[in-house]
């Protein structure tokens, strides 16, 4: 195991400089999501028309990990159709889980940076927060975690 | 004491030779040496309460009590000469105001299910503090939501002290119970029991003592402390898990109802009724952790053969070192500034989250808790989300502080 497996320069650039760190006034889903384990709170905006996201952005505080997982994200899903981030929450999930033979990483681009918590059991729900705040904000749900 | 007398306590341990009876921390985690700091949140185990639990289960295991044979002869002895050591370290006046129990946690939901919940009405309150772990809430919590009785606080101040002016305006509503820590598990805190007993009793309150982060320490007195009921854990003190105590006054005990019913807490049963044994018997359903309980025992005798003032010197200086070597990486604020102070320093590093300071700490050897301790109402009253806590025991060595500071630094360049 090695640190710059899980604090790859992406998720340090990314916990250092989040992007799409902001609260959305009107938006059409948000979700809260909370690790009781760490204490990890973020709140997650999404604006949906006509299938599409037009928006996601989120507020909170965590690890550099989480942080950096809830901004790669967004960056990702902004303007991509919605059903796509479904897809796209198993496929995070099957990478963070070490169940990644599933996960194409070529097709996850930056988000692949997160592979390295797989190595870490007591950091992957980290990585994970956003992801399930995700599927929860589209499922109308308003409260995710990840016990 | 006055610090020259303790200097000269510290440096007659010879901190080598009690490292080695110790053999959990000569190991390498990954390719680094071991540093445990994480001592508040459990302590590593001496040979000799090793030995003495599978000594117990080697040459004595047998039920006790009840048997007639030798084994069960054996065992019965060694449990309850355990009781009386246990009753000798806290300097009880009697043997059987020592009950044997799981832990802490336990010793405070028998005193708020057994003593609390039959006094308590709507209208009366119980006090806490903020400083207070989980344990020494959540128990109160529940006695207080089925009695409809109300839970307060004491607030604490910035440096992690309690305030004395909100205590006394606490204290004089005359709460039915005043339950304290006696060292904060999450700031290292000592708090002044004497002063709260005094001015509890001189409102009439009695007191609880969580003494679960106290009893490695510090001398504990229950007779000299004027307490009512102080609860402990074992494994904080060297001891195996699975063990500790409440230490109660002999009449409070008598007249406490059984919590847990079962075997041993009977004299007699029949199907309409039973008659409860004597205490501190009443409180122990079920076989009890025979071995723990002599591996507590051992543990007080470990502590005893060190002695106390000398391993309370030693962690005052690994206090000092701490506190300057983080103070000199600068970007570290410490939380928890109370004059008095358990070897437990709070920290948290300026753009690094606790949880990735674990993590990275870790990964050069250094154990370390990082969270929010089991006090989340402190936590939320200081305005944080976590620290991290690096606490030490007397056989922990500057050079392990030195590694711990090695390693923040590693940390801040990684993420700061």
């Amino acid at each position: 195991m090695d640190l710059k497996d899980l604090y790859h320069e992406i998720i340090v650039d990314h916990n250092r400089r989040p992007r799409n760190f902001r609260r959305i006034e009107n938006p059409t889903r948000v979700s809260e999501g909370y690790n009781p384990l760490c204490g990890d709170k973020l709140k997650l905006y999404v604006v949906i028309e006509d299938g599409i996201i037009q928006d996601v952005a989120f507020e909170g505080s965590g690890c550099a990990i989480s942080m950096a997982s809830a901004s790669l994200l967004t960056e990702r899903l902004k303007g991509k159709p919605a059903a796509e981030a479904e897809d796209l929450f198993g496929q995070m999930h099957d990478l963070l889980t070490g169940k990644g033979e599933g996960a194409d990483t070529e097709k996850l681009g930056k988000l692949a940076a997160l592979e390295g918590v797989k190595e870490y059991p007591s950091r992957v729900k980290c990585a994970t927060l956003s992801w399930h705040t995700l599927h929860a904000a589209l499922h109308g749900e308003d409260i995710a975690t990840t016990e | 004491m006055n610090t020259a007398a303790n200097k000269l306590k510290a440096l007659s341990l010879d901190v080598a030779a009690l490292r080695r009876d110790f053999p959990i921390l000569h190991q390498t985690v990954g390719d680094k040496p071991l540093c445990y700091l994480d001592n508040a949140a459990t302590s590593q185990k001496p040979r000799a309460v090793i030995e003495a639990v599978e000594r117990y289960y080697r040459q004595d295991n047998a039920n006790i009590h009840r048997g007639v044979h030798t084994l069960a002869e054996r065992a019965t002895a060694a449990y309850e000469s355990a009781r009386e050591r246990i009753a000798g370290f806290l300097n009880a006046a009697h043997n059987e105001e020592v009950v044997f129990l799981r832990g802490t946690t336990e010793a405070i939901n028998l005193v708020a299910q057994s003593w609390a919940r039959p006094r308590l009405q709507p209208g009366d309150e119980v006090l806490i503090t903020e400083l207070e772990h989980h344990s020494n809430i959540v128990p109160w919590q529940l006695v207080c939501e089925q009695t409809g009785a109300t839970l307060r606080a004491v607030e604490v101040n910035e440096a992690g002290e309690l305030d004395l002016d909100s205590f006394e305006a606490a204290i004089a509503r005359r709460p039915r119970l005043f339950a304290v820590g006696h060292v904060s598990n999450a700031l290292g805190t000592i708090n002044p029991l004497s002063h709260l007993i005094q001015r509890a009793h001189a409102h009439g309150v009695p007191v609880l003592v969580d003494g679960a982060q106290a009893t490695p320490h510090l001398a504990v007195d229950v007779q000299a402390l004027g307490c009512d009921f102080y609860a402990f854990s074992g494994h904080k003190m060297y001891g195996p898990t699975g063990i500790g105590a409440l230490w109660a006054r002999r009449e409070l005990l008598e007249e406490m109802p059984p919590w847990q019913g079962g075997g041993e807490m009977i004299k007699m049963v029949s199907i309409d009724r039973s008659i409860w044994n004597d205490v501190p018997h009443k409180f122990e359903a079920g076989t009890p952790n025979i071995a723990g309980a002599i591996g507590l025992a051992a543990a007080a005798d470990y502590i005893e053969s060190v002695g106390i003032e000398a391993i309370a010197a030693r962690e005052d200086e690994l206090l000092s070192h701490a506190t300057e070597a983080l103070n000199d990486l600068g970007g570290i604020r410490i939380i928890g500034t109370s004059e008095k102070k358990a070897a437990v320093v709070s920290f948290v590093v300026e753009g690094v989250h606790p949880h990735d300071l674990g993590t990275i700490l870790d990964s050069e050897g250094v154990a370390i808790r990082a969270g929010h301790h089991c006090a989340m109402p402190l936590m939320e009253k200081l305005g944080l989300v976590a620290t991290a806590r690096a606490s030490m025991a007397f056989y922990n060595t500057k050079e392990e502080i030195d590694t711990l500071a090695t390693a923040l630094q590693k940390a801040k360049n990684i993420l700061g």
